[in-house]
């Protein structure tokens, strides 16, 4: 099966139908392993590098769940493709720079993708929409258990899995969650949250993990530590932090709502009057008016309808996304204005925001002053 | 003083931070202390950055060991990468791996998911450091039936494990 035809079904985690889904984007548990007997790829000379590819290539395709899935050599992949791949999350931006040596197995769903030969051997991960951590390693689990049966993984008695990186030795689990959180941005919070998370261990990153800027109130969460705290127990811990991130959100939402009704207002009719009336637009201004809109419909101010819209547009206008459909590449003007015409069509019947609910909060609000 | 992470500019952020009563410091220019989010010092780990400086100097106290000799790699590679070259490197750089580890994790011991077949034959193990005792016990106490009994039991558990690749 072709990679070409993955680009036109979009991934099961983005259609947004899992649980907490309208702070919660979604889930993703990776793990990281190593074969014991070879030097790690960074390390590991070209001609290794195949052979570790050999060995693990037909066993990761072997999989039940791989069944009739995706698998490509990196070298036969476009820098196009790989980028797009990358916008999904179901490749690392550094597996994107690889070549020849490695791979990426994917299933059809694209729930399940397996990389060899990133920076450890083996980096499989699993993802899902909203929050549903556990159910997410329960996937990734059940693979590793699977390889593990044929593959002779390092694992040290003390250590655990071994890793390129120390930073990934025990567990070799990383275990993300992508959250929304307008809210908390626009109230100016989310700096006491990031702050708040760092100290527990948790670390909390922009759109495409390290290093990367927080585009469109979007957050990652991730567990930090991988050595010295079991699986599950990392995995709790992590679900609960985001309950308590989810429940942060919602009482910022219900503040704006009832005390700066003006504020909150202002911020999603003007991603709504953008949206529908720009002629170029970059990938940034994309996303943060986006996310407005999401948080307008999250509250009411659009019909529910306008949900699944709004979703494929924040993939849609990523810029890999946005020229898969053109034969050549783009230069960045004419992206913008393909990107503004790509919203304006998709946002045509979109109705105005209709504020009457936000009226009534303040007015609520108001009343509840006055008898005070 | 130039910066610790592009080697190149004029540093003008300078970190101190005590990990487990050890100083560790690191001198960034304004370009990469942003790059890096070392905005607030609280939220800052300077574990992440160890893993491209101060690992490095942890590292060549393991002293002796210039070269993990399953693969080659070095200290000065460690330095350049942040990255280990196998999975012996892990025995070859133990020593000052470990107080790295430290300040990155939880503690210095997995707890968790373990391969199974080891499991397995971590119990066969165990399994058989039990025989063997018992072995011992029955032969100092002359009942030699059960020793012979036991000791049959010990080849057959032997076999086992050979059978395992």
């Amino acid at each position: 099966m072709k990679l070409s035809n993955a680009f036109f079904n979009s991934g099961e985690w983005l259609k947004g139908d899992g649980p907490h889904n309208q702070i919660v984007i979604s889930s993703r548990v990776r793990l990281a392993r190593n074969l014991k007997n070879h030097a790690f790829p960074g390390w590991a000379k070209k001609t290794e590098r195949l052979q570790i590819l050999e060995e693990i290539k037909p066993d990761v395709e072997a999989l039940p769940e791989m069944q009739d899935a995706f698998s490509e050599l990196l070298q036969d992949l476009s820098a196009l493709e790989k980028q797009v791949l990358v916008e999904r999350h179901l490749i690392s931006r550094e597996h994107a720079a690889k070549s020849i040596g490695s791979a990426v197995v994917m299933n059809r769903k694209q729930t399940l993708s397996i990389m060899i030969n990133e920076e450890d051997h083996l980096r499989m991960q699993a993802i899902r929409s909203g929050l549903q951590l556990k159910n997410v390693f329960k996937m990734i689990d059940k693979v590793d258990s699977a390889l593990e049966a044929k593959l002779d993984f390092a694992f040290h008695p003390k250590l655990g899995y071994l890793t390129a990186c120390p930073s990934n030795v025990g567990t070799g689990m990383r275990a993300s969650a992508m959250v929304h959180l307008p809210a908390l941005v626009l109230s100016e919070q989310i700096n006491q949250i990031v702050q708040a998370v760092n100290k527990i261990g948790l670390a909390v990153r922009g759109l495409y993990g390290e290093g990367t800027e927080a585009m469109g109130n979007l957050f990652q969460v991730s567990n930090q530590i991988t050595l010295g705290e079991r699986e599950d127990e990392m995995i709790g811990r992590l679900n609960k932090v985001i309950e308590q991130v989810i429940e942060h959100e919602q009482n910022a939402r219900k503040m704006l709502l009832s005390k700066r009704p003006a504020t909150l207002l202002d911020q999603i009719g003007r991603g709504y009057g953008i949206l529908t009336h720009a002629y170029s637009m970059t990938s940034k201004e994309a996303l943060n008016l986006l996310s407005f809109m999401k948080l307008g419909i999250d509250l009411e101010l659009f019909p529910v309808e306008c949900q699944s819209a709004i979703d494929e547009l924040f993939m849609e206008t990523q810029p890999a996304h946005l020229q898969k459909g053109s034969q050549q590449k783009l230069a960045a003007e004419e992206r913008d204005s393909l990107r503004a015409e790509i919203i304006r069509d998709k946002l045509k019947s979109f109705p105005k925001p209709d504020i009457t609910k936000v009226e009534e909060g303040g007015r609520a609000s108001r009343e509840e002053k006055n008898d005070e | 003083m130039v910066c610790d992470v592009c080697k190149t500019n004029q540093a003008t952020v300078f970190l101190t931070q005590i990990v487990d009563g050890k100083m560790q410091k690191v001198n960034l220019c304004e370009a990469c202390s942003k790059e890096k989010g070392v905005t607030d010092p609280t939220g800052f780990a300077l574990a992440d950055l160890l893993l491209g400086l101060g690992a490095a100097q942890e590292i060549e106290k393991s002293g002796n060991l210039q070269k993990c000799p399953a693969c080659g790699f070095s200290q000065a590679d460690f330095k350049k990468t942040g990255r280990l070259g196998c999975a012996l490197c892990y025995d070859t750089f133990s020593e000052g791996l470990n107080s790295l580890l430290k300040a990155m994790h939880k503690g210095t011991a997995h707890v968790g998911k373990m391969p199974a077949r080891l499991i397995e034959s971590m119990q066969l193990e165990t399994e058989m450091k039990n025989l063997q005792k018992e072995l011992e016990k029955a032969i100092e106490e002359e009942d030699y039936e059960s020793a012979a009994e036991l000791r049959d039991q010990i080849k057959n558990l032997e076999k086992k494990s050979e059978a395992k690749p």
